[in-house]
């Protein structure tokens, strides 16, 4: 057993609003920049639609993720190593810039600047990248909001597969929900496996996974082997970036941005542990619909005394073994088994996670038009269909999902039978195997959501990092800066003599929020 | 015309390959950020996987075949049996056939940078410097081919495989002595085959230095511990 910590996320799908609060933060803090226009670390795509960048979940198209061979092995599905170094001088998988959308700014200025005229002035739009006019905009994000195109368009969406999709092209029976999507921090990341100059990487102490923006030389492989698409080239800078999980957040014990500014409450962070050696036999299982319960198996009980032990042997703080006892995380998708990977048949075992949403239902079951289980309304009757729930979750395997749905259906029943009756309805529970304190919980963190619940991350121990364990080499060091702004180079000589000097990339961040 | 000669083909090489080798040194050390090899892919994909893969394997295996064409010691090709006449017309036939995949592939990719409003917009003015000067240093190659069909005897080769020789062991004077009977293209192609050196280190060409030949060897999962 080889145990490490990663900080993961879980969404809670049937709170989110598709208010796109995360993803305009996100812009704001880290892609506002030229290059990046087009970039969003995190973005949220009205369901069903072919998405951002355009059908990003057809991997017949684009080769993402990994594939398993006849010998058992996995290999990125893009090309094994020599395969992707003979298509380095140009990539065929590479989406281009119009398979997300051209970046496009107004002239704004022309609304002070025009002459006097009949008409109002108008701003109109100009590219980004060129700078050309653009006479009409035909893509642009998040173009598909609450169902914006024709049906015929949306329902390229791969999760349709084996899902009889055309009555819910009629308006009657229509259905959509809102995804929001940002960096999985996978445990088999096949960017990482996938750039050719090894800067992508995963943090041993929490799994974020980043790219070395000194080492990346722009082979753009990461793109492509990204089965998610959340790696994007800075067509700017000539180097890749993906979203960094605010790290320098996380590292001072506060929650990212996109989770710290969720007005619907919907995202959770929090430890899991798990074993590093299982990385490649739970990625490399023969069915598909397995891979989530492979996943499973390798996360770890932060309440078993062997598991802590060898935790503690390989250096594990107090605090994040404590952390990941409170993890909500945990909670969600080992306990109660409500949330699922996105996607799990990519084989990159990714680490953030979403509970499905359940669908309006509740009215249509009360009038009598679909039917119930009990007092639980049947979640085959969902608006959304089951089948597509699980070709986005768990690879097609309804039965995992089925049972999150009614078990979040029996937390409804349950709590509202206990606040408006006044009666302790266990017989829903039992249907669905959850013990009263199990759905207790559920409701104070689902429903609740308090801040203190919905994250709880450790601060990531800076101090006993062997980089700044010396405080005297801290000392006198050049601060912070961007660039070579006093750098003496990235090198561990230095060419014009001389000590090197300290420098720190990060602006620094208070870290001593109080719980509670 | 031989203080030239002198200037150009004893002095010029020292000089260029000093400012390749340290400056890229230096880059690479100072400013590590800048050095990619800065694709314009996602910009514009038309046309690339032809264009983007004869350019470089043209090139690539131009700068191979310039390498051991120039710097393999004539004892060795002697060793092997090769006559010099052999070797010219060897390199007569490569050269044309890796330059023209070269030519094609280059051209798309002029063409592109000029034309295509994208490319035209984000492209440094060292990005454009740069692809021109490796087209005009291309053209120029293929122009010696007729030359060398015309004397196929590898007189004129060996006296360029002893000036290269020469700087390489670094006999200037010896090097300079041997460039004199050389044509005026071949000399121009030289001069501009230097100064790609020379710019190395200021543009995007530094990517060369990073072509990922250890890619095969590493595992493919990378953890960095703190």
């Amino acid at each position: 057993m080889k145990v490490r910590a990663q900080i993961a996320m879980v969404l809670n799908l049937d709170k989110c609003i598709g208010c796109h609060t995360c993803s305009v933060t996100c812009k704001n803090v880290w892609t506002s920049r030229d290059g990046m226009e087009y970039a969003w670390f995190n973005n949220v795509e009205t369901k069903p639609g072919i998405g951002y960048p355009k059908n990003w979940e057809n991997q017949d198209q684009w080769n993402g993720g990994w594939k398993r061979g006849k010998d058992g092995k996995i290999e990125p599905k893009q090309g094994g190593k020599l395969k992707i170094l003979s298509n380095i001088f140009a990539n065929p998988d590479l989406p281009a810039i119009d398979d997300y959308y051209e970046p496009w700014d107004y002239d704004y200025a022309h609304l002070q600047n025009a002459p006097e005229s009949k008409a109002m002035p108008v701003a109109r739009p100009r590219s980004a990248i060129s700078g050309e006019r653009m006479e009409k905009i035909h893509w642009g994000p998040n173009w598909e909001e609450i169902l914006g195109t024709e049906f015929a368009k949306r329902s390229k969406d791969y999760n349709f597969e084996n899902v009889q999709k055309e009555i819910y092209g009629e308006f009657e029976n229509t259905f959509m929900m809102y995804l929001p999507r940002l960096c999985e921090h996978c445990l088999n990341p096949a960017c990482v496996a996938s750039c050719p100059s090894g800067a992508i990487y995963k943090r041993e102490e929490d799994g974020i996974v980043l790219i070395d923006q000194d080492k990346c030389r722009g082979w753009r492989m990461c793109v492509s082997g990204c089965p998610y698409k959340k790696i994007y080239y800075n067509w700017n800078t000539g180097k890749s970036e993906k979203c960094i999980f605010c790290y320098p957040r996380i590292e001072a014990g506060q929650p990212t941005v996109c989770s710290e500014t969720c007005v619907g409450r919907i995202r959770y962070l929090g430890v899991l542990l798990y074993d590093a050696d299982k990385i490649e036999q739970a990625a490399s299982v023969t069915d598909e619909k397995s891979l989530y319960q492979a996943q499973l198996d390798m996360f770890l009980d932060p309440f078993s005394p062997v598991v802590q032990a060898e935790a503690r042997k390989v250096g594990i703080p107090e605090a994040w073994l404590k952390a990941a006892q409170d993890s909500p995380v945990y909670k969600m998708a080992i306990d109660w088994k409500i949330a699922f990977p996105l996607h799990p048949e990519y084989r990159t075992l990714p680490m953030v996670w979403y509970v499905p949403a359940l669908s309006p239902i509740q009215a249509r079951a009360e009038a009598g038009q679909i039917g119930m289980n009990g007092i639980i309304p049947d979640v085959g009757s969902l608006r959304i269909p089951l089948q597509y729930l699980a070709n986005l979750l768990t690879a097609g395997d309804e039965k995992p999902v089925k049972l999150a749905l009614e078990r979040m259906l029996a937390m409804r029943a349950y709590m509202r039978a206990k606040t408006v009756d006044g009666e302790i309805r266990d017989d829903v529970l039992k249907s669905v195997n959850l013990r009263i304190d199990q759905v207790e919980a559920m409701y104070r963190y689902l429903a609740i959501a308090n801040y203190e619940d919905r994250f709880v991350i450790p601060s990531s121990h800076r101090e006993y990092a062997s980089a700044t364990y010396d405080a005297f080499g801290e000392r006198g060091g050049c601060g912070f800066s961007f660039g070579n702004g006093c750098s003496p180079g990235t090198e561990k000589t230095n060419l014009f003599g001389g000590k090197k000097i300290n420098i720190r990339r990060a602006a620094p961040i208070r870290a001593d929020r109080e719980k509670g | 015309m031989s203080y030239l000669d002198t200037l150009l083909f004893g002095v010029y090489p020292y000089l260029a390959g000093t400012i390749f080798l340290i400056g890229s040194l230096i880059r690479f050390d100072r400013d590590q950020f800048t050095w990619k090899a800065h694709s314009s892919q996602m910009l514009s994909n038309k046309n690339m996987r032809l264009a983007s893969n004869l350019f470089h394997v043209g090139i690539i295996l131009l700068f191979f075949g310039h390498f051991f064409g120039m710097l393999t010691p004539p004892e060795i090709l002697h060793a092997l049996g090769v006559s010099a006449g052999a070797k010219q017309v060897l390199a007569v036939v490569a050269g044309s056939i890796f330059g023209l995949m070269c030519f094609a592939g280059l051209t798309m990719l002029v063409k592109r940078r000029l034309t295509d409003p994208r490319i035209r917009a984000t492209s440094s003015k060292m990005d454009i410097f740069i692809l021109l000067l490796l087209y005009v240093q291309l053209i120029l190659g293929l122009l010696t081919v007729p030359l060398s069909l015309m004397h196929l005897d590898g007189h004129n080769m060996l006296l360029l495989m002893q000036w290269a020789r020469n700087v390489v062991t670094l006999d200037p004077m010896e090097a300079v002595a041997a460039i004199g009977p050389i044509g005026f293209l071949f000399k121009l192609h030289m001069v501009l085959g230097m100064t790609v050196f020379l710019v190395f280190p200021f543009s995007r060409l530094v990517h060369i230095w990073s072509a990922p030949v250890t890619y095969p060897a590493r595992p493919y999962q990378v953890v960095r511990q703190r």
